[in-house]
Order: structure tokens, then C-alpha cells, then sequence
């Protein structure tokens, strides 16, 4: 049985259809960033069915509650405009949930109408809608540009904004860790605080979107970065904006407006990428590492040398969001694996160079692809097979068809648990990457092995 | 278990009054039509709900939109049409395989359910118009697969920048010649919720598709099952059940379907509603466009699939299927009852609440009594007055403007193929009989006194109701279901089934009494706290022994 049974083999260009996106719409993005603000109810200004769509997706992916609310917008809001439908909406908001903050998007619809948030906000606070020490933040996240990671970095610049520098230098750094899992969020303060930097990561959904089952529902749970944090966020002594797409807009904001110089660095996932965070964040912050930082290093390095005959010279096909897949694909090479296939749907010729650059020299060809989607990638993978899918849950109909073991990472995955509490950044995630790829490649051997040389030992 | 039950018997007046407590008093006064102590019986005259009303802004609400009712709910099952959604991204990509609709892609192969199409419309074509970009990407799909029908729904964009898809999809269909293409103005802003997206969806197929195919399907006692959408493969166990009965399925409406079920519609005897919310309008216009009549059934829970076929028996009259029917029961009642045995002293007297979107919380209630469980609290989150009062309200139904930009499509008997199944004697006969056709009762009849029924519950109300009642079992979709957990009270998605499923018909009904016991007695529900938090004070030392 063929799943995706009409997936031709022989490649043709097209020019209007997207087939299998490998990227979804900007407002899912802000929304899972605003959950990162301690206190916050994301609201989308639009059209109620966006607003279902995303906590659903949310929700089927960290398997935790998403409150989001929504403008509700109907024919008559489309035609108007929606500031009456956000202005009663905060209303009903402060009186029924009363968060610290609303962190509004919009969509579409809102977009196209031309809805102006700034101006709604002025208007909330001048009719009283929005109380004093209630704190508003606003992003447009028009969804015909960029993909979801666009929106997320828009409500990420969005947080941003709300610095408030004293001109006085707070010893904080400000980290940015972009599209991350809950975990990998936690695994960041936690390097950081082994370091001993004092950070201000934002956003952060570790605690949100991971939170524990004890017989009550906290609408706002206790983590999630602070208003006074991100007030704070002006005077850090400089910010690390982890991924391009995802956080480098936000850090280069605080940069020319605040005055806080900020580094862009890749996301670190594997050794290489969290070397430099890890690195970056001393000089900034003026310390030395420690010798247990060192010490978990060591023990990735070691899992890399005692394994390298399974990764060795592996075919890999990846899809997902570009600032993961950079730091994947970089990791990869490390372990002398051969990421041959890239593919986001997010848009940006810079990611076909970058991803091009880090696999020059290597010994296989890539091909790579911005603005792509799984249709294409399933049949390069048709026309030359691959060793290992890494990407989202969608990948699973092209496993099973071709037979590849597929590594669940990225977003979103809808069928399997653990990555909202297993972080794959840093050494320790990197060691879990590991592990789970190495898991897929000795079960399949397993599997495949004659029985004659099916062996104990491995 | 942990939990502690409520003592203080509270008064649905009480609760009502909770429920609206924190509301600013012109939402309170809207939400408080909403809200509803049942009083029904079919003797009192049930007071009136206000229902499929526009959902107040800034209230977390549980309902989707139109284009999710039509693309998603209604034509999401359609395994041999290529669905393309025309609009950005987000629409398409969210509708993608998360309903859970399974389908058998039977001899011919055809299943473009595992694929995701759309226009993934740029800046640029809002600007200047997506027209173009949708002919090329018709095109190409038609070039790519060939299939039998290519369908287009609009998102609101699409609608604002105004884009004619009509035309652009008859132009395609000209050009082709052999490939239907037809499109859905169904944009997420018209109409309330999910619901005007049904509407819009079965008039399209029906404008469409319906009556494509000439050719009689062969087979005796004809139906078309209507609203079945075959999550979890519901429609799989129902087709079981029929098929063993001697029943033949022309078409469902639109689980499990292909384009030539749809088109061959209008060749069935009777069309028997299972979720009548989404569909009744097709049934309405089968009978007047062809002369098929139909009924309601629901074949969620044993005893009412039972009481289904044997409605269905009784339409044809014919003791042959009348015999087999009852034969079908007879056999699958005993492994039914003998489940239900085995639950009984874990569900017994326990409690539930269901808000879900259209006709399930009706009918699961149902499966909840077979296994001796009362529901506190109900609710639909995209009903009309009528699935909750009874079809009878529908003549008294205001006609509001969200309403009247849906689209009403006017239809006539055709002058060939009209063929009433019954004479008029015929009919009044059965109906004098006590046979109903064209009739469901509503929700509120079949629930209990005081108990409480809610329009378009939201995640305020759904957390008070459980605070306040704290049911054992509580009914909803993805959205709520973890909000709900971490109260400690388990949740049960009705939409999607979470992985379970199927739960219609006999093995359905057997599942579902395994899965509400899984969830009512699983022990997790008693770890919610630590021991030292159960006695947090030190009342003494510890002594070494
Ligand atoms: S693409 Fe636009 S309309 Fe569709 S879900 Fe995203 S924001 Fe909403
Ligand atoms: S409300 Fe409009 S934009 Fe949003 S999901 Fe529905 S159709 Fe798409």
C-alpha cells in the first residue's frame, strides 16, 4: 500500500501550486511567542477560524492547553474594519480573563483591511478598554509573506519593543533562542546559568507549554519571560539572537534603538553551533567557563567517536524551518553524515547559500531548496533514495511509503511526545540527537540485517 | 481517587448565575439567552435558545470558521478530489489530515486525502489579484493527476481582494472536458461558525456533482446515508452493519466517498441523516429535487443502531430485510451486552458533559446512558435553535443578516428523473403509524430536568461547569481537551476521537464503553498530588526505629 500513491517520479517545475507545504502562516508563530510572556493571552485579530486553526495545531503539538482569543471578525468587520471588534474584545478580555498582557496579530484579513494596531492601542487606552498597568503588544503577521517562522520573529520584535532603557547597564545579556521547543528553551537557562551569565531569555515557554498536571488549571502558568524583564531588555549589556529568521530582527531593533550591541548566531543544536553560543555568551558576559560545561562537551565529543560507524556517510533528507535546518545540516557534517536533500517553505535565497556553503567540499551534492515544499523533496528522494528523513510529522506518509526512518524533529509533531520535555539544543541535546538517530539507524538495521549476520554486538 | 466530590448541591439557577458573574452586563445578557435550564419534555413547551448568533470578540470561543465546515468538515473526506484551498498557506495547511477521517481507496486507487494543495497566495497576489495564480494551479493539477474533480475553496482574502473563483473554475472545466471543477465561496468571515461552511459545501455538490452518474448502482434496499464522516472509521463499522443487513450504501455524505457516490446520489430510495446539522439541506433538496424521503437515524450507540435499522426495515416493508435486520441484532447484541457488562460497575452513576460541534453531543449521550451515566451539561458549539428545540422551530427562525449572505439555492422536481418512493397513502400510512419522517427532536428533549444547555460554550464557562460540577467524564475538542486535564477530570475529544475510534454501530458502541472506563477509572487522576502536599504540616518528628 502507497500513501502518497500519485507522487510522480519524474520532476516538473510548477509555478502556482504548492503541494505538502513545509511551512505554515505567519500568525501560529506569534502566537506560540507570545505564550513565552509570563501573564499574556495571545489574541488574533481576525477572523475566529484562524485563531481555532492555530491554538489547535498549538495544542495538538505541545499537548497543553493554548488560550488564544480572537476579534471574531464577521462580513461587516470586513468591510469596516476591525477596530470596534478589538476594542471590544480587550474589554471583555480584562473583564472575563484580566492577563497582564494581550499580545494581539493579526491575520490576513486584517491585514488586507489595513487595520492599523497601533492606532487601535492608542484608542483602547484612551477609552479605557485597556487599564492602566495592562500591557499591549502588537505585530502585524500578515500571512502571504514569509511562513509561520516570520510571524514568530515579528511578535519576537514585537516583545522587543517594550524596552525601556534607563541608559544604565543591568549586567544582563539578552538572549533570543527563536523557534525552539519549551525544552530546548529550559536547556538554554540552564547553560547559560552554568556559565554564569544572567540572561533574560525571551520569549520563553518553558514552564508554558510544559507544565505540570496537579489538579488545577492555571490559564497563565507560572513561566514566561516578565514585562519588566523585556522593560529591562534596553539596559542588558548585549543580546545573542539565536537563528536569522527567527531573532535577529528583534536584537538588531534593541541594537540601533538601545543601544545593546547584539551577535547573530546560529541556533545551537549540535556541537559546533552550541561551541559558539556558549563561547559568544563568555565574551560577552566577560567570564570563563566553567569546567563542567567542558566536561558535558566531552561526553558529546565521546558519543560522536564511539558511533561514527553508523553515521558515517549517511544520506539524509531534511525539512523544516531554515534557522533549524542550518544548524542540522551543519551538525550532520560533523558526524560525516551527507545532508544531500534541504527544503524549507519558508522564502529566502540566503538560505539555499548558506546551506550550500556548509556542504561545500563535502563529499556528496545538495540540493537545496527555499520556498519548497515536501512534494518536490519526496521526489528527489524518489528519483535517489536517502538513509534518514529528519522533519515534522508530515514526513511520516513518505516513510512509510519509501521505507526511510524518519527522526520527528521540528514542528509541528503531532504523534509523538517527549520534545516538549527533551531538549535537543546544547551538548546534552546534542547527545539526545544522537541517540534518537542512532536508535533509527540500528533499528533498521536490525530489521534488515540477514539472519546470518544479525549480531548481538553492535 | 483525590477528588473530592461536591457536597453542596447546587441549584442550576446557581450555576447559571456563576456562569454570567464575571461577564460586562451586555455580554452577560446575550450569553445569559444562551444558556438554557432544560425544562423540556415533549409535553411543556420548551422556552427558546438563542443560537447560531455571532461569537463575541474576545471571548475564548471553541468554534472554527466556515471555510473549516466546508473544506475541512465536508469535503476534508472526499478521497478522489483534488481539494485546493485558494489563499495563503495557513488555511490548507491546518485543514491537512487532522480530522482523522479514514478512507479505503477501494480498487481504483484514487486518494489525494494525504495532500495538502493550495495557491499559498503571495503579497503580490493580494495586491493584484489571485485569479491567474489559481487557473496555473488548477492547471497543474489537473496536469499532475488527472482526476475526476479539482475543487476550490476561498479563504477571506480571497474574498476581500475579490477574486471571481467561479468563473475562473468553469473556465478550467470548459477546458478540460473531462474533469469537474467547481469552487466554494466559503471564507472564514461569512456566516458564525463552521456551520454556514456546510451549507455552502452541500449546495456546491449538490449544483455539482449530484446526479452526474446515470447509471443505477445495483443492489437492493438503496440509501444514501447522510452527515457521516467516517472519524476513527465510524463509516467503515455503519457500512459493515448495512452491508450484513442486506442494505446497500449508494453514497455517504461524505465519509469514505468517491466522486461517483456523489454522483450517483440520487439513484437511493431513502436518505437516512445521521448528523442532520450539517446536512439536512441535502436531504430537503434530495426529496424535492428527486422524490427520495428521508429520515433521521444515529448509529452512535448499540441500542439506538438497532432502533435505526430496524427504521430502516420498516421504510421498505419488506419482511425479508425486515428478518435479516433483526437476525444482525440478534448476533451482535451479545458481545454488545456482555461489554457492557464488564463496564457497568465503573460507569454506573457516573457523570458527563458534552460540548461538541454539531450533532454528536446529541447522540453520544446515548452511549453514555447505555453504560448507565447521566449528562449534566450539553452544548453544541455551531448548532441552530432546531438541534436543540426540535426540527419543528425551523419556520420560526429569524433570518439575520449572517444568515442571509448564505447562499439558498432554489430547487425544483426534475422534470425527468422526479420519482416519489412512496405514494402519498403510502407515506400517511407510515405516519399514521407513529413513523417520523423528516423529523429529529433536538437535544434538549432527551436530556434530563435542570439539567443545563449551553450555545456555543466557551473556555470560561467550560472551566467554571467543571469546578462547580465536577463531572467524570468531560466532552469536547483539541482545544479544550488539556485545560480540562489539568483540572484533574478526564476529557474525551468528540471531534477526532483523540486516537480511539470507531464508535458508531455495534463494535463502535463496545469500543467506546472500553475507552469512557480507560478514562473514568485510570489511576492518573489520583496522582495529582504529592504526599507532602496532601498533609503539608509537620504534626510530628520521624522516629528512627
Ligand atoms: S493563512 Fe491567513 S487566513 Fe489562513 S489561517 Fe493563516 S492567517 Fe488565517
Ligand atoms: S477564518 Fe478565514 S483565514 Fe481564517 S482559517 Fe478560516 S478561511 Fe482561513
Amino acid at each position: 500500500m502507497v500513501l502518497l500513491r500519485h507522487t510522480p517520479t519524474e520532476v516538473k517545475e510548477r509555478k502556482a501550486l504548492m503541494i505538502n507545504p513545509a511551512k505554515t502562516c505567519q500568525p501560529i508563530g506569534a502566537m506560540y511567542a507570545s505564550l513565552g510572556i509570563h501573564g499574556c493571552l495571545p489574541h488574533s485579530h481576525g477572523s475566529q477560524g484562524c485563531c481555532a486553526y492555530h491554538r489547535s495545531a498549538l495544542t495538538r503539538h505541545y499537548k497543553e492547553p493554548v488560550s488564544a482569543a480572537t476579534s471574531s471578525f464577521t462580513e461587516g468587520a470586513s468591510v469596516f474594519g476591525g477596530q470596534a471588534n478589538l476594542l471590544q474584545a480587550i474589554d471583555n478580555i480584562m473583564s472575563v480573563y484580566d492577563p497582564e498582557v494581550i499580545a494581539v496579530h493579526t491575520t490576513c484579513l486584517s491585514e488586507t483591511i489595513g487595520d492599523d494596531l497601533n492606532q487601535i492601542r492608542d484608542k483602547a487606552i484612551k477609552t479605557g478598554k485597556l487599564p492602566e498597568g495592562k500591557t499591549f503588544v502588537g505585530a502585524p503577521t500578515p500571512s502571504y509573506v514569509g511562513s509561520h517562522v516570520t510571524g514568530f520573529s515579528n511578535m519576537v520584535k514585537a516583545m522587543a519593543m517594550l524596552a525601556e532603557p534607563t541608559g544604565k547597564k543591568n549586567g544582563k545579556v539578552n538572549v533570543i533562542p527563536g523557534w525552539v521547543e519549551p525544552s530546548d528553551m529550559g536547556e538554554i537557562k540552564r547553560l547559560a546559568a552554568m556559565v554564569g551569565v544572567d540572561i533574560t531569555l525571551f520569549p520563553d515557554t518553558d514552564g508554558v507549554l510544559n507544565a505540570p498536571l496537579t489538579g488545577e488549571y492555571k490559564m497563565f502558568p507560572d513561566g514566561g519571560v516578565t514585562v519588566k524583564e523585556l522593560k529591562g531588555c534596553g539596559d542588558a549589556i548585549g543580546t545573542l539572537a539565536l537563528g536569522e529568521w527567527c531573532s535577529a530582527d528583534a536584537a538588531r531593533w534593541l541594537d540601533s534603538k538601545c543601544k545593546v550591541p547584539c551577535t547573530v548566531l546560529d541556533m545551537p543544536f549540535g556541537l559546533a553551533a552550541t561551541d559558539r553560543f556558549v563561547d559568544v555568551l563568555r565574551t560577552v558576559a566577560g567570564v570563563s567557563v566553567p569546567e563542567t560545561v567542558a566536561f558535558e562537551r566531552g561526553q558529546l565529543v565521546d558519543m560522536i567517536s564511539d558511533m561514527h560507524q553508523y553515521f558515517y556517510g549517511k544520506r539524509v533528507a531534511l525539512w523544516g524551518d531554515p534557522d533549524q535546518l542550518i544548524s542540522m545540516v551543519e551538525f550532520l557534517i560533523s558526524l560525516d553524515m551527507q545532508p544531500v536533500y534541504v527544503v524549507t517553505g519558508t522564502p529566502g535565497k540566503k538560505f539555499e547559500k548558506r546551506i550550500q556553503e556548509l556542504c561545500e567540499g563535502q563529499p556528496f551534492e545538495v540540493k537545496v531548496k527555499a520556498k519548497g515544499d515536501m512534494f518536490l523533496m519526496h521526489q528527489w528522494i524518489k528519483n535517489e533514495p536517502v538513509d534518514l528523513l529528519i522533519g515534522n510529522t508530515y514526513g511520516k506518509y513518505i516513510s512509510r511509503d519509501e521505507d526511510i526512518p524518519l527522526l520527528r524533529w521540528g514542528f509541528p509533531i503531532l504523534d509523538r511526545q517527549g520534545h516538549q520535555y527533551f531538549p535537543t539544543v546544547g551538548y546534552k541535546g546534542g547527545l539526545r540527537l544522537l541517540e534518537m538517530i542512532l536508535g533509527l539507524l540500528l533499528d533498521r538495521k536490525d530489521r534488515d540485517d540477514p539472519e546470518t549476520q544479525f549480531e548481538l554486538v553492535l | 481517587m483525590a477528588k473530592t466530590k461536591k457536597v453542596v448541591q447546587l441549584m442550576p439557577t446557581d450555576i447559571k448565575e456563576e456562569l454570567l458573574a464575571k461577564y460586562p452586563p451586555k455580554v452577560a445578557r446575550k450569553r445569559a439567552k444562551q444558556i438554557m435550564i432544560n425544562e423540556a419534555t415533549e409535553s411543556e413547551a420548551p422556552s427558546e435558545i438563542l443560537a447560531n448568533v455571532r461569537t463575541i470578540p474576545g471571548i475564548i470561543t471553541m468554534r472554527g470558521c466556515t471555510y473549516a465546515g466546508c473544506k475541512g468538515v465536508i469535503m476534508g473526506p472526499t478521497r478522489d478530489i483534488v481539494n485546493i484551498t485558494h489563499g495563503p498557506i495557513g488555511c490548507g495547511f491546518y485543514s491537512w489530515l487532522t480530522r482523522r477521517n479514514q478512507t479505503d481507496p477501494g480498487p481504483d486507487g484514487d486518494n489525494y486525502m494525504p495532500y495538502c494543495f493550495s495557491t499559498d497566495m503571495q503579497d503580490q497576489d493580494i495586491i493584484f489579484g489571485g485569479e491567474k495564480k489559481l487557473a496555473a494551479a488548477i492547471e497543474e493539477a489537473y496536469e499532475l493527476f488527472h482526476p475526476k474533480g479539482i475543487c476550490v475553496f476561498a479563504t477571506c482574502p480571497v474574498g476581500l481582494i475579490g477574486d471571481d473563483i467561479h468563473a475562473v473554475c468553469k473556465k478550467m472545466k470548459a477546458k478540460f472536458g473531462d474533469c469537474n471543477v467547481f469552487a466554494f465561496s466559503c471564507e472564514g468571515y461569512k456566516g458564525v461558525s463552521q456551520s454556514a461552511g456546510h451549507h455552502i459545501a452541500n449546495n456546491q455538490v449538490f449544483s455539482h456533482l449530484v446526479g452526474e452518474n446515470e447509471t443505477p448502482p445495483e443492489g437492493e434496499y438503496k440509501i444514501n446515508l447522510l452527515g457521516e464522516y467516517n472519524i476513527g472509521g465510524d463509516g467503515f463499522e455503519i457500512d459493515r452493519i448495512l452491508k450484513k443487513c442486506g442494505i446497500t450504501n449508494v453514497s455517504t455524505f461524505s465519509g469514505n466517498s468517491s466522486y461517483e457516490q456523489f454522483a450517483s446520489a440520487q439513484h437511493a430510495d431513502l436518505d437516512c441523516v445521521m448528523c442532520h446539522r450539517s446536512i439536512n439541506y441535502v436531504a430537503d433538496m434530495l426529496e424535492t429535487k428527486y422524490g427520495i424521503p428521508w429520515i433521521k437515524v444515529n448509529f452512535i450507540g448499540a441500542e439506538s443502531t438497532a432502533k435505526s435499522l430496524r427504521k430502516i426495515g420498516e421504510y421498505f416493508a419488506d419482511k425479508k430485510l425486515i428478518d435479516r435486520i433483526e437476525a444482525v441484532i440478534a448476533e451482535e447484541m451479545p458481545d454488545v451486552e456482555a461489554a457492557r457488562a464488564e463496564v457497568l460497575p465503573n460507569t454506573e452513576g457516573k457523570t458527563a458533559m458534552l460540548f461538541v460541534g454539531g450533532s454528536r453531543a446529541h447522540h453520544y449521550q446515548d452511549l453514555f446512558s447505555e453504560m448507565g451515566m447521566k449528562t449534566l451539561s450539553a452544548g453544541y458549539e455551531f448548532a441552530h435553535r432546531d438541534d436543540y428545540e426540535g426540527r419543528h422551530v425551523i419556520p420560526d427562525l429569524k433570518v439575520d443578516a449572517d444568515s442571509r449572505n448564505i447562499e439558498e439555492i432554489e430547487v425544483e422536481a426534475d422534470p425527468e428523473l422526479y420519482n416519489p418512493r412512496k405514494t402519498p397513502d403510502e407515506i400517511k400510512a407510515l405516519e399514521d403509524a407513529g413513523y417520523k419522517f423528516k423529523h429529529y427532536a433536538g437535544l434538549n428533549e432527551q436530556m434530563d430536568k435542570g439539567t443545563i444547555v449551553i450555545d456555543d460554550l466557551n473556555q470560561y464557562e467550560a472551566e467554571k461547569l467543571v469546578e462547580l460540577l465536577k463531572p467524570d467524564v468531560f466532552c469536547a475538542g483539541i482545544k479544550e481537551k488539556y485545560s480540562i486535564q489539568k483540572t484533574g477530570v478526564p476529557m474525551k475529544q468528540l471531534h477526532s476521537y483523540d486516537s480511539g475510534g470507531p464508535y458508531a454501530g455495534f463494535k463502535g458502541a463496545i469500543n467506546f464503553y472500553h475507552e469512557i472506563d480507560r478514562l473514568v477509572s485510570s489511576k492518573v487522576w489520583s496522582y495529582m498530588k504529592a504526599p507532602w502536599q496532601e498533609s503539608p504540616e509537620l504534626t510530628g518528628t520521624f522516629v528512627w526505629e
